[in-house]
């Protein structure tokens, strides 16, 4: 199995969701991960979905994709020409004696403190998966209370942006 | 699908935002109800005939419907019958079909034909009422979220609770279902946005910008196909019901003569090519000829049409046609590779695939490779097609008990039929025979469940046929299980003018069931036996119960009932029921239960396994390959 990011332009209406979510689910494809939000323009949203498929179902899941009416364009986004985040917040069991490992930890990933308690830090990190799957493991040791992760998202590199033309065709018909 | 299909506008590009001088000059709106909004937009869309069933959530629609004059309302007497109706009538006219429901139970009724017509590709367009939108959400009375329901079974659903938005929503659902892959829309509008004032005015602007249904075949891909024809030795031409869609049934006779190549038509696409062609193997599949399916098996090259390597036709897929380039043609560029991958990918309508590729072979006929050179080429090939439908020629026996032959009925039925006849069937084993002895010359003849397998399916599509096609006599050849499933709608044929037959091939069991039962689980016959309760000798041979009697209780429904019992009546029988045209006829032909469908190729395995009948394995001289 190998993983995919697709970026999947979609009219910003109700449902819309719902219809890619239940394609997935009844074609048998799996997600990985899945993020939503708006664009530059309001009538537009895009999805940033992680699926994990091999190469001739991947084309399955974009032809199929493809099909529904809601759904504008979709590009795959490759790991070596695009910039791909995700976000966690983790809560990290800390006392007088861990604390300043736990913020060295967080120094050294980048990463920030953005609540502090008496027996617990709150960390929040962003970046590729690789990189937060290893401040977890640096982290792991302390006691992890808590954590919370985002979908990935992705862009691509350069100055070519992919909504350009979808958005031409949504003034054409708007 | 050709344009003629629909009434829906174009999308047009709407005038620049900002509302600047060039706007053209809007068509005059009118004051009018939600719901009058609606009945006139079907009526601009061109729909004549809607099936449905009023109720709570619907009924405002349902009070300007009685005066329109071009809208043509048929009260069905279940809502799963109107949506069956209304695919019969799609597929008898190539028009949409359109049926009605009201919310909850009403809309959920609908669900069964939704998924039926979704899965045979059938435009539909189902609208049904839904509680007001200030309720939606709070689990009122009769209220279901049939968009998010039916949104696995359909090409696309819309939920309307502002009624300026009823026209726009309605050209659209019907120029999605009629475009592109044909399928079913469904249009869920709220009670509220049916009573509310708006405006109307038509056409309105088309508004889906990710909607782009399919772009003209690719000339290089075209150019492709031809070279893999010309250098082709066993081409099977293996065509689809994309093909009868797209009304490419002399783009297709046109094609099959240039190449002489030979031809498949699978239970969709029966009657788009003429079974009477000599070039015509059958149908393909788990009970295709032993011709059509061993054709495809040895074939070179499979040059598909419109067509999706179901797995009723593939048989085990890894072990189809191993020997076959393969050339897939569809309008549905998601069918292209899905199971079988094409060496050349064409994605296009099948009437301009056809005719691009027609001009595409005259060049290479032009060159010399085709003509003369293709059919020296292709005889060694017509030889061993030949030698096959000679050996396994489709047939049957008759019981020995001189009781009624299923298979020598329909053959009879379709001898005696006028010419034009319109057939429809259910599932199981009569639709396989209907299949078999049926003869299909001309497109829009057979109406069948063929993806979803939907029992039930044949009085009421028969019922939407005559609607559609008044002047055609139909025939519905339908089993006692899928008879007792939908035959209320018998009740609506007899009152609205649609003297439809019925031929009831009833072997008191569910007959497909039953057969499989008799050759995969040692004769066990649990729960398929119909014409006894469960107490009865399921491998007795009695008559069993007559209940129900199915002559009385067409009767009881205002239809003529006949019962036919012996061969010696049974052309007096069927010409007695061709000559009742005032009223629907139903006619029990009782029938030998342990008559069965051959060929057939075991479910999951290889079609190379096909059986010309029990036990008998055909010899296709695998030595020689």
């Amino acid at each position: 199995m190998s993983k995919h990011t697709l970026s999947v332009l979609v009219e910003n209406k109700p449902g819309v969701l719902s219809r890619i979510t239940a394609l997935f689910s009844r074609r048998g494809f799996n997600i990985d991960s899945l993020a939503v939000g708006t664009t530059e323009h309001p009538e537009v949203s895009r999805i940033t979905i992680v699926v994990n498929v091999e190469a001739l179902p991947l084309e399955q899941v974009t032809k199929q994709l493809n099909k529904l009416v809601n759904v504008l364009k979709i590009v795959e986004l490759d790991s070596a020409s695009a910039v791909t985040r995700e976000l966690v917040l983790v809560k990290v069991r800390a006392d007088n004696d861990t604390r300043s490992q736990i913020v060295e930890i967080v120094q050294l990933f980048r990463a920030k403190t953005v609540d502090v308690a008496p027996e617990a830090v709150t960390i929040e990190a962003t970046g590729s998966s690789d990189k937060l799957e290893a401040m977890l493991r640096m982290l792991e040791p302390f006691g992890i209370k808590e954590l919370v992760q985002s979908g990935t998202i992705a862009i691509g590199r350069g100055a070519r942006s992919i909504t350009d033309r979808s958005l031409r065709a949504l003034e054409r018909s708007a | 699908m050709t344009e003629q299909a629909t009434g829906a506008p174009k999308p047009q590009p709407r005038a620049p935002r900002g509302g600047t001088p060039q706007q053209p000059a809007a068509p005059a709106a009118e004051h009018v109800t939600g719901a009058q909004a609606l009945i006139r937009s079907l009526e601009a869309v061109g729909a004549d005939t809607v099936f449905g069933i009023p109720g709570g959530a619907i009924l405002p629609a349902y009070d300007p419907m009685i005066d329109s004059t071009a809208v043509r309302h048929i009260l069905v007497r279940h809502e799963q019958g109107a949506g069956h109706a209304a695919t019969g009538y799609a597929q008898a006219t190539g028009k949409v079909g359109v049926c009605m429901a009201t919310s909850g139970p009403g809309a959920t009724n609908l669900v069964t034909p939704i998924a039926d017509a979704y899965m045979d590709s059938v435009p539909l367009v189902a609208i049904t009422g839904q509680v007001a939108s200030s309720v939606i959400g709070t689990d009122a009375f009769q209220e279901a979220d049939i968009c998010g329901i039916t949104t696995p079974v359909t090409k696309h659903n819309f939920l309307v609770t502002d009624p300026a938005d009823i026209p726009r929503t309605i050209a659209e659902a019907f120029h999605i279902a009629a475009t592109g892959r044909p399928g079913p829309v469904l249009v869920d509008i709220s009670k509220d946005a049916l009573q509310a004032r708006t405006t109307f005015s038509w056409p309105p602007a088309i508004d889906l910008p990710g909607y782009r249904p399919a772009s003209r075949p690719h000339a290089k891909q075209i150019r492709e196909a031809a070279r893999l024809i010309a250098d082709a030795k066993r081409p099977v031409l293996y065509v689809g019901g994309g093909v009868l869609k797209a009304g490419a049934a002399p783009e297709l006779l046109a094609l099959a003569e240039l190449t002489g190549a030979p031809v498949t038509t699978t239970l969709m696409a029966l009657g788009v090519f003429p079974d009477s062609h000599p070039q015509h193997l059958g149908m393909p599949g788990m009970h295709g000829s032993v011709a059509a399916v061993t054709a495809l098996q040895k074939s070179d090259l499979l040059i598909t049409l419109g067509a999706r390597f179901d797995d009723r036709v593939t048989g085990r897929s890894d072990t189809f046609a191993p020997h076959a380039k393969v050339i897939h043609a569809d309008i549905d560029p998601a069918e292209i590779g899905k199971i079988r991958t094409a060496d050349v990918p064409i994605v296009g309508d099948a009437k301009d695939v056809l005719t691009d590729l027609a001009a595409a072979l005259r060049a290479e006929a032009e060159a010399g490779h085709l003509g003369e050179a293709a059919a020296a080429r292709y005889r060694e090939w017509w030889q061993q097609l030949d030698r096959w439908r000679e050996t396994y020629p489709l047939g049957y026996d008759l019981p020995q008990d001189g009781s009624l032959s299923p298979q020598q009925v329909i053959e009879r039925i379709g001898t005696l039929a006028p010419e034009n006849t319109i057939y429809t069937a259910g599932v199981g084993q009569h639709q396989m025979w209907a299949a078999h002895f049926l003869t299909f010359d001309r497109p829009g003849t057979w109406l069948n469940s063929g993806g979803a397998g939907t029992m039930g399916y044949a009085v009421p599509a028969a019922l939407g046929a005559k609607a559609g096609r008044p002047d055609a006599t139909v025939w519905a050849i339908d089993g006692d299980g899928c008879f007792q499933m939908t035959n209320q709608e018998l009740t609506t044929a007899a009152l609205n003018g649609a003297p439809i037959k019925v031929a009831i091939i009833n072997n008191g069991a569910l007959g497909m069931v039953r057969q499989w039962q008799t050759l995969f689980y040692n004769q066990r016959y649990s729960n398929t036996v119909l014409r006894d309760g469960p107490d009865a000798d399921p491998t007795a041979t009695s008559q069993g119960t007559r209940i129900p009697d199915f002559v009385k209780l067409a009767e009881a429904m205002g239809c003529v009932g006949l019962r036919c019992e012996n061969p010696e009546q049974l052309d007096a029988v069927i010409e007695k029921a061709n000559s009742i045209n005032d009223r629907p006829v139903v006619v029990d032909f009782i029938v030998h239960e342990d008559a069965m469908v051959w060929p057939m190729v075991p479910a999951g395995t290889s079609n190379d396994e096909v059986m010309a009948a029990r036990g008998v394995r055909p010899d296709f001289g695998d030595a020689n390959d």
